[in-house]
């Protein structure tokens, strides 16, 4: 399906005249493109009948929209109090080094979104990390270049 | 031991499949009785909201008008946006038990006389949205009865836990808080009739019908009947989710359950119901958990995450961490959140780095008293009440920090630099103080 026949299947979960969809078809819209650009924007806008400032004023309200690029793997460490006290900002300094990037930044070869996170959730099994989406758990510093490695091959 | 993924940990010892759930005894049994009759079963067993606002279950179901007394749809909405630092237990239940989740919306949608269903859950909860997305598929056509069931999922924003910025979040627009009232029950999504519930409300929904409210009662303690799933985290052996009868003492949860403390080192405080409630310091444990103990202590269950600290933790550096959260957090709405959480940071890393004087203190309680109570919902509130309980309970710490020109721990503090989101753009301390 394409990008506008996925958002009018979002929009049908919902009642007629809702924005309900608006969300649901920012995250499709991202899946595809990776970002939200003013062009896809614009994009998920007509296929939701609304303008685009409506919904870039959705997007920007949200951490996990990404107006701006980012890279092939996003790696967010969880560094709320739970995983802190258990040593994240060590966890994270790791995965700073190893791809290359201070957090909030992308590294030069594009691979790699490294940032920070408010608590993912997870608190009891810290350091969480949420990497492309998915978490894991009692994350320690020595870990890291493992999983980068792991990243770097897929 | 080594990172795992959640699931090996979580999924072990889920029932994620329906036939192995054993079909949906409780929900035929709240079938075959009236809506009536079901939310005074809820109202029998003092069930009370999981979430943290702690509302008698059975008598917000009751505020629902009658569709005679007002034409509209009537919606649940369960809220499953689960961010509140040091909770974890929505996380767990939706990936152990998604069809007990499922029943207990479906007994829930029968009490309230609703079709409409919207789960709106996390966006960083991919792992428990693609179980539930999972056990949804699972339910036969004829047991969901012509309820609709919609996961909704969040992308970030831990305000939409808050019921109100959550039903807004849900009708497609920026998560910031309505003015109450209307409260949900009258004008909730879509301006209809709405009962919002917290996941490990609606969980426990189902054994309630199926062992009877009386039953459900018995356990527990008077005013918090019943079990709770409490979320230990921190500086322990043994964290993890653990469902206890309401009452037990806060140190068996943490010498107990948690296996004690981790590394050999002595507890200092412990956040009892995630970051919005006031710590406890080490000599204040011997307390039920439950709602009336810990109010007596004037703090409370909130959502239960209970975040135990060692004595290397400095609480300036607690304050800077969970004040920048709330800074982050703050949907911008109210001017006394939105400025107010920003100074408390700022005037709490003037002390960490020894610039502040005698006054900055005061200024500090000064601008907790000034957000307090001030805004449409209790973000703000939450930030204002826990620093100020810091410098109540530990005030020779923060007099330490002006006096000796800065932090005591020297660098050697279990929150020294942690970088948090609100300040990585700039990757350097974050806002100085005014002049």
């Amino acid at each position: 399906m394409t990008l506008y026949e996925l958002i009018q299947a979002e929009r049908a979960k919902y009642p007629v005249d809702s924005q309900s969809a608006v969300m649901p078809a920012l995250r499709l819209a991202q899946e595809e493109h990776g970002w939200l650009s003013p062009e896809v924007i614009r994009e998920v806008a007509e296929a939701l009948e609304e303008t685009p400032a409506y919904v870039k004023s959705i997007a920007s309200f949200y951490d996990q929209f990404h107006l701006a690029p980012v890279g092939e793997h996003l790696i967010e460490v969880c560094t709320n109090v739970s995983c802190a006290v258990v040593g994240a900002q060590q966890v994270l300094e790791a995965f700073e080094n190893e791809c290359g990037c201070h957090a909030g930044e992308t590294s030069d070869d594009g691979k790699f979104t490294v940032r920070t996170i408010e608590c993912l959730g997870g608190c009891g099994w810290g350091t969480i990390v949420s990497i492309d989406h998915h978490y894991r758990t009692y994350v320690k510093p020595d870990d890291v270049p493992q999983i980068v490695e792991e990243l770097r091959g897929e | 031991m080594a990172s795992k993924q959640i699931d090996e940990i979580v999924l072990a010892n889920a029932t994620t499949s329906y036939a192995a759930y054993g079909g949906y005894k409780a929900l035929e049994k709240a079938r075959a009785m009236t809506p009536a009759e079901v939310t005074e079963e809820l109202m029998t067993s003092e069930l009370r909201g999981r979430g943290g606002a702690f509302f008698p279950t059975g008598r917000k179901w009751s505020f629902v008008p009658s569709k005679e007394q007002l034409p509209k749809p009537h919606y649940l909405v369960v809220n499953a946006d689960e961010s509140e630092p040091g909770s974890f237990k929505d996380n767990e239940i939706l990936s152990r038990v998604p069809h007990r989740f499922i029943e207990g919306c479906l007994i829930t949608a029968h009490a309230v006389d609703c079709s409409h269903v919207f789960v709106y859950i996390r966006g960083e909860y991919s792992g428990p949205y693609e179980i539930l997305v999972n056990a949804l598929e699972e339910v036969p056509r004829e047991v969901l009865g012509g309820v609709t069931l919609v996961v909704h999922r969040g992308a970030g924003a831990y305000i939409c836990g808050e019921e109100t910025a959550l039903l807004e979040s849900l009708e497609g627009k920026r998560g910031q808080p309505r003015s109450k009232p209307p409260f949900p029950a009258i004008s909730g999504l879509y301006a209809a009739p709405t009962v919002v519930n917290n996941v490990e409300t609606i969980t426990t929904v189902a054994p309630i019908i199926a062992m009877g409210g009386a039953e459900y009662a018995k356990l527990g303690v008077p005013d918090t009947r019943g079990t709770r799933v409490v979320s230990v985290s921190g500086n322990v052996v043994n964290g993890g989710n653990y469902e206890i009868d309401a009452g037990m003492s806060l140190r068996d949860i943490i010498y107990d359950l948690g296996g004690g403390m981790a590394d050999g080192r002595e507890l200092k405080a412990v956040v009892p119901g995630g970051s919005s409630t006031v710590i406890l310091t080490k000599d204040e444990i011997d307390v039920g958990y439950d709602f009336d103990s810990l109010a007596q202590v004037r703090t409370a269950m909130g959502s239960a995450g209970i975040v135990v600290l060692d004595d290397r933790c400095c609480i300036v550096q607690l304050g800077i961490r969970f004040s920048e959260f709330y800074e982050h957090e703050s949907c911008g709405k109210c001017t006394p959140c939105r400025e107010g959480t920003r100074w408390l940071t700022a005037i709490l890393r003037k002390l960490e780095d020894g610039r502040a004087t005698q006054s900055d203190l005061d200024l500090l309680l000064d601008v907790c008293d000034r957000i307090n109570g001030k805004c449409l919902c209790p973000l703000g509130d939450s930030d204002a009440i826990i620093v100020a309980s810091y410098v109540a309970k530990f005030r020779d710490e923060f007099q330490a920090h002006i006096d000796e020109g800065g932090c005591p721990f020297g660098g050697h503090s279990s929150l020294d630099h942690v970088l948090a989101p609100v300040a990585m753009h700039t990757h350097s301390p974050v806002t100085q103080v005014p002049a």
